[in-house]
């Protein structure tokens, strides 16, 4: 008995030793990093599929699909952004659907009727292509998640806008103004809701939040005396409009005029 | 009885002192070789870009990354799987389903972790926190401070990763939220400078936790060309040191290669962004020596 206790003792300790070894010669020296190798690895059609991955998106894929592709209304010809110098088919239409749905909002919200929209040309990101319009084709028009803002602007800011349109040179989405271009590139007769614009008035102008932070330069949107969430994504509107109509209009009235 | 104990207890502890043996002698001359792949921005990119799509025409997908990563695992099992943010936003899939989809095939992937992009605020950080219960992997930052939100809890500063006895630690830089997301989606969430918080990390991480590699996560973007101020990754390698590796996003740059910075100490820092949505995986190949023969020669980057 008194031997085995000796040889028990003797025994843990070596095994403590041996293992004070092991961690000193392992933790005594790092790895050292002594080779890099770095490179992109493009995935392309060449590359094999997962059977298991794809099962398991299907479902997702099949329901959003079905829902997409139901369809919502008919239009009748194509609406374009690139066919037309100072307004376009197409965003006559969405500037249109804007102050239109964002009203119903805003005068349930705040007892005031807007008074215009401006949109940007750039955030139109496709074509409203003829024959059936779906949820799809929202979500191409407007794949971003940009929604209304109502921005109180007097004026003079106004002004700036019919400045901003000449200076850009491109068919910004505009409805409830309308103005001429002169010969020496500066804008007259700008009518508000069919009414000369009254520079001590204050005018509500409902737009999407990148503009109304000044994006694309539209620096008038900064100067604004009240700013309005309509908490109303653009493509949300785009869908409740489709849902509404049967058949797309093709506005084609003139808003700028040139001399 | 006795004896029979006793010779036992010998023959064992033989057989471990030849282990111990073996096992030293075999680690003294080991390469280790740890492969970190990795991807940024990719979206809600799903599916690949369709066969008329003007630009990334059968391009990316999820399932074909799967079958890369599962390719390069086979080959190498000491892999890091990594995403640089901007998970979210980008297709129906993720105005449909709030990024769980996202999540999920990201955890059938194994990713290991994730920093936190601009647009994974874009459902708010109740939206973000709904998904969490989806996601298998880690989420790291180092410079939101969450307390008062109710991401608190969910997302670690830092995380050390032990591949096959190499200790790789890992932490995450976001991008200054105000003016590029919308104050009611980050709430309360603070954001601390980048520089600062990588400084604080990298003592940590390769002082006093001593890793063989550290890696960054980075959604700060690579460089701004129009805004010299802007902290970039590219800035950020050059300020700090100890960092191995910036994995970068949010500007979605496209690189041929991975880019050696030198950083404050005059070491290389490897800066890598892989552009977005999926189409390409970043693949960083890691070689450790213990030999010392080997290491007196000093690293050497193929890029």
């Amino acid at each position: 008995m008194v031997k085995l206790k000796k040889y028990n003792g003797f025994l843990k300790l070596f095994v403590i030793f041996l293992t004070l070894f092991f961690i000193f010669s392992c933790s005594q020296k790092n790895y050292n990093l002594t080779k890099i190798e770095g490179k992109q690895l493009p995935i392309t059609e060449k590359g094999n599929e997962t059977p298991q991955i794809e099962k398991f998106i299907k479902p997702y894929r099949d329901h959003i699909n079905k829902d997409l592709d139901s369809v919502l209304a008919y239009c009748p010809e194509t609406l374009d952004k690139s066919t037309g110098k100072w307004q376009t088919t197409i965003g006559n239409l969405m500037a249109d659907v804007c102050l239109e749905k964002g009203n119903v909002v805003f005068k349930a919200r705040e007892k005031k009727n807007i008074d215009l929209c401006l949109l940007n040309h750039g955030g139109i990101r496709a074509i409203l292509p003829k024959g059936n319009v779906t949820t799809r084709t929202a979500f191409e028009i407007m794949p971003f998640e940009n929604s209304l803002i109502v921005v109180a602007l007097n004026g003079n800011q106004i002004l700036d806008i019919a400045s901003y349109i000449i200076k850009e040179k491109k068919p910004q989405p505009l409805s409830g103004m309308t103005f001429t271009i002169a010969k020496d590139n500066t804008a007259k007769n700008i009518l508000i809701q069919g009414k000369p614009v009254d520079t001590n008035k204050t005018y509500y102008v409902v737009t999407n939040d990148y503009l109304a932070n000044g994006g694309d330069n539209m620096n008038f949107f900064l100067k604004a005396t009240d700013k309005f969430d309509l908490n109303y994504k653009i493509r949300n509107v785009l869908i409740d409009y489709f849902k509404e109509v049967d058949t797309i209009p093709v506005k084609n009235d003139v808003r700028i005029t040139v001399e | 009885m006795k004896r029979r104990e006793f010779i036992e207890k010998t023959a064992a502890s033989t057989a471990l002192l030849s282990l111990g043996l073996s096992l030293s002698s075999f680690e003294t001359n080991d390469i280790k070789h740890l492969t970190i792949l990795h991807t940024n921005d990719v979206h809600s990119h799903i599916d690949p870009f369709p066969a008329d799509d003007p630009r990334n025409a059968n391009k990316g997908g999820v399932s074909r990354r799967a079958a890369l990563i599962e390719t390069i695992r086979k080959e190498n099992p000491n892999v890091l799987l990594l995403d640089a943010g901007d998970i979210f936003q980008g297709t129906p899939y993720f105005n449909y389903y709030g990024g769980e989809l996202e999540f999920k095939l990201m955890s059938m992937m194994k990713y290991d972790a994730s920093t936190i992009g601009n647009h994974d605020f874009d459902n708010g950080l109740d939206g973000l926190y709904a998904q969490m219960p989806h996601a298998t992997f880690e989420f790291i930052n180092s410079n939101y401070d969450f307390k008062n939100t109710v991401m608190n809890g969910l997302v670690k500063p830092y995380k050390i990763f032990n591949k096959n006895g190499i200790k790789v630690g890992v932490f995450g830089l976001g991008i200054e939220l105000d003016g590029l997301v919308d104050k009611k989606m980050y709430k309360e969430t603070v954001y601390n400078n980048p520089v600062e918080v990588a400084q604080d990390m990298t003592q940590l991480l390769k002082k006093d936790e001593k890793c063989d590699l550290v890696i960054c996560l980075s959604h700060l973007g690579y460089n701004y060309r129009d805004d010299e101020s802007k902290i970039c990754d590219l800035k950020l390698a050059e300020l700090t040191q100890d960092i191995d590796l910036i994995i970068g996003g949010h500007t979605h740059t496209f690189l041929d290669k991975p880019t050696i910075v030198k950083n404050k100490a005059g070491e290389n820092v490897l800066v890598n962004q892989v552009g977005c949505y999926g189409i390409n995986l970043g693949r960083i190949d890691f070689y450790f020596d213990k030999n010392k023969a080997h290491t007196n020669q000093g690293k050497s980057i193929i890029v």
